[in-house]
């Protein structure tokens, strides 16, 4: 994954609660198999109505989202973090969202900022009022800030994914540093393996018997 | 020291290393995969030359894309049969054991983990799928990842995790007549809202759970994912024991009766506490169902569509307005009174034998409605062989019911089993989200027992025992 430190860009407001996975990506776009190609479904239900706001002239080239509550609940599909991104995102605003969605945007670097409903109401406001707003996202420092208005707030953010955004690192690399761990563990550990269980066409052989 | 619930049991049992300001690195004892969320993951695997790390681990299964069709029917989509075949090439390549379309044990993962006795009680069980959390009925901690940790528990076989928090959600019993596991599901649901059980793993307990069969339980637990709950589960008791006896994949004989015993300990300790907890009172539910595009959004097959101006909360107001818009509902509608154009009865939340026989027992020698068309799909091969060999395949189909080959179906659009633009489905799923059966669908969640009474009625309706 590509490190992230500063992202600065203009924002687009959604102004929709209760976003799920399906709506960001419906499922017939799921059978693809390959990571890339997925911007052309993002919100398809939706982009064929022209009044739908990503198909506003004045937000084309938008790199930040800001959504309503619970945006990204539903289902594990990693495809809506992959969709989000390959149409261009690089943030998502909300005041909530779904567990796995968020857990997926940070294998990928797709920044999660989640701010009081307050502050995405505000903000939401501040970019219809003036689309060509820039919005400035400090990784380090966990900040959202609209420089020429003074508006800034901050946002949590835990210190493992701030460091995984900040240098890029590879969630899979990390967890092989504690490989001897793993290997002791599986000593330790055998009940629940199914070897023995299903002979080499997948039926039933009950060699434990 | 204070009493540990299960989920911290099984938590602690499964540390591989819990490195200073990161998250704890747990073992992952079962690995579940599918057609849809693997294929990228697999991928990533060969790009960074890694193999399978415990192939004895993982298991894979062909479920969302599959047709229903009659057996030996081509797929007729080209990507759908490229996404199987691309399946079974990684399974073949990295050595792991696969159920492809057609094989005996085939199925919905989550209907065919449980039912080989490959779920077990206290395993940590993971799958790139959200419903995962069915497994939890067995005393599991079972959760849905997403395709970059399906690859990292391939190459590792453990996940690093933030440890979630814990809720009780407490159902008194006895519950109202014709109360199922579906209409507690959904009355917690509607209690929790979507969003109230982010950050959670919860533990259902109290008369009315323990009083489910093993199947309820599934159905309850597979839900919690629409509460927004990491995972869902339920204590380990003779039901579960008596469930696992003699599957394929569980201990056999001597070596069983050991694991049993280890298993009974899986219950929360009685002074153990929890960080959230609801209690819900079972007497009070009735059959239920959703109205609107949230599984939250749930009222009483005896109600009335609700009127926006009835919700307090501006937000809930608003969805409001735009489900029933989406829906094509008027407010103040009795739910009797809607008709239907399909009745779906499957998927992984209602897919297993025990709901077949609830949807045959309320068909009877009734008749599916006119300009009704009524599906009915098992969970996998097992439950398919089983319900024919009790003959209930012959109710259905005598009834007018479609009997059609396992697998995900009209659950979500990603099969030939759609809804086209506007239709109205009564449906045994788990998710009534815009255009989830097919674009412009429109889902109500029901149990199979209303499913299957709604489909001879023609309209939303109550099965016999409720009224
Ligand atoms: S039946 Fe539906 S919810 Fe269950 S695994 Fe299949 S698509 Fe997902």
């Amino acid at each position: 994954m590509k490190a992230v430190h500063i992202l600065e860009g203009r924002a687009i407001p959604l102004e929709r609660s209760d976003v799920d996975t399906d709506q960001i990506i419906p499922s017939d776009w799921l059978k693809r198999v390959e990571r890339t190609g997925f911007g052309r479904g993002l919100f398809s239900e939706w982009r064929d109505e022209k009044s739908f706001v990503l198909n506003q002239p004045e937000y084309v080239g938008a790199t930040i989202l800001i959504a309503g509550p619970r945006f990204g609940t539903g289902s594990s599909r990693e495809h809506a973090v992959w969709a989000l991104m390959d149409y261009g995102f690089e943030a998502v605003i909300a005041p909530s969202f779904g567990d796995i969605f968020k857990n997926n945007s940070s294998k990928q670097g797709l920044v999660i900022v989640q701010l009081a409903a307050e502050d995405v109401a505000a903000l939401t406001e501040l970019v219809k009022g003036n689309p060509q707003l820039t919005l400035t996202i400090d990784v380090a420092r966990a900040t959202v800030e609209v420089a020429e208005l003074n508006w800034q707030r901050t946002f949590a953010l835990d210190p493992i994914t701030r460091e995984r955004l900040l240098n890029g690192w590879d969630d899979i690399g990390l967890s092989l540093r504690h490989e001897s761990a793993i290997e002791a563990f599986e000593a330790a550990h055998q009940s629940g393996s199914i070897r023995g269980v299903f002979d080499d066409l997948g039926r039933v052989v009950h060699s434990n018997e | 020291m204070a009493g540990q619930t299960i989920f911290e049991k099984i938590w602690q049992r499964h540390v591989v290393a819990s490195p200073a300001g990161e998250p704890t690195l747990i073992y992952i004892d079962m690995h579940l995969i599918h057609e849809v969320t693997s294929p990228q993951a697999f991928d990533g695997l060969r790009l960074a030359n890694r193999s399978v790390r415990r192939p004895d681990r993982t298991l894979a299964t062909a479920d969302h894309n599959v047709p229903t069709d009659p057996p030996g029917t081509p797929i007729a989509d080209p990507i759908s049969r490229r996404q199987l075949e691309v399946l079974s090439e990684n399974c073949v390549e990295f050595g792991v054991t696969l159920f492809p379309m057609g094989h005996e044990n085939q199925g919905i993962v989550h209907v065919i983990g449980p039912e080989l006795g490959v779920s077990q009680p206290g395993m940590t069980i993971v799958c790139g799928d959200s419903h995962t959390s069915t497994h939890g009925a067995l005393g599991a901690l079972a959760f849905g990842i997403g395709t970059s940790e399906v690859e990292h528990v391939l190459a590792t076989q453990t996940l690093p995790q933030q440890k979630p928090k814990t809720m009780a959600v407490n159902v008194t019993g006895p519950v109202g007549p014709g109360v199922t596991a579906k209409d507690i599901a959904l009355a917690i649901i509607n209690r929790l809202g979507t969003g109230g059980g982010a950050g959670y793993v919860v533990e259902y307990r109290g008369a009315a759970i323990e009083a489910l069969t093993m199947e309820g339980r599934m159905t309850l637990c597979n839900m919690s994912i629409e509460a927004g709950a990491r995972a869902g589960l339920v204590a380990v008791d003779e039901a579960t024991i008596n469930y696992l006896r003699g599957r394929a994949a569980a201990p056999q004989g001597e070596q069983f009766e050991t694991a049993a015993a280890e298993w009974r300990t899986l219950v929360s300790d009685p002074d153990a506490t929890f960080d959230a907890e609801v209690t819900i009172d079972g007497s009070a539910l009735t059959p239920a169902l959703t109205w609107g595009t949230n599984p939250s959004q749930v009222i009483s097959l005896t109600g009335t569509i609700p009127n926006p101006d009835d919700f307090a909360d501006v937000a809930e107001r608003d969805a409001a307005v735009r489900a029933l818009e989406y829906m094509g509902l008027t407010p103040g509608t009795l739910v009797t009174d809607i008709p239907v154009d399909v009745v779906f009865i499957g998927s992984c939340t209602n897919s297993r034998i025990e709901d077949l026989r609830a949807a045959a027992e309320v068909i009877g020698d009734g008749h599916v409605a006119p300009g009704v068309r009524a599906l009915i799909v098992p969970g996998s091969h097992r439950v398919k062989k089983q319900a024919e060999a009790e003959g209930l395949d012959q109710i259905f189909v005598r009834a007018g019911f479609e009997w059609r080959e396992p697998g995900c179906s009209m659950c979500l659009g990603m099969n030939p089993d759609q809804l086209t633009p506007g239709q109205r489905s009564a449906s045994t799923s788990n998710r009534n989200f815009e255009g989830r059966q097919g674009r412009g669908g429109r889902t109500h969640l029901v149990s199979p027992a209303v499913a299957a009474a709604t489909a001879l009625a023609g309209t939303f309706a109550l099965p016999e025992v409720a009224r």
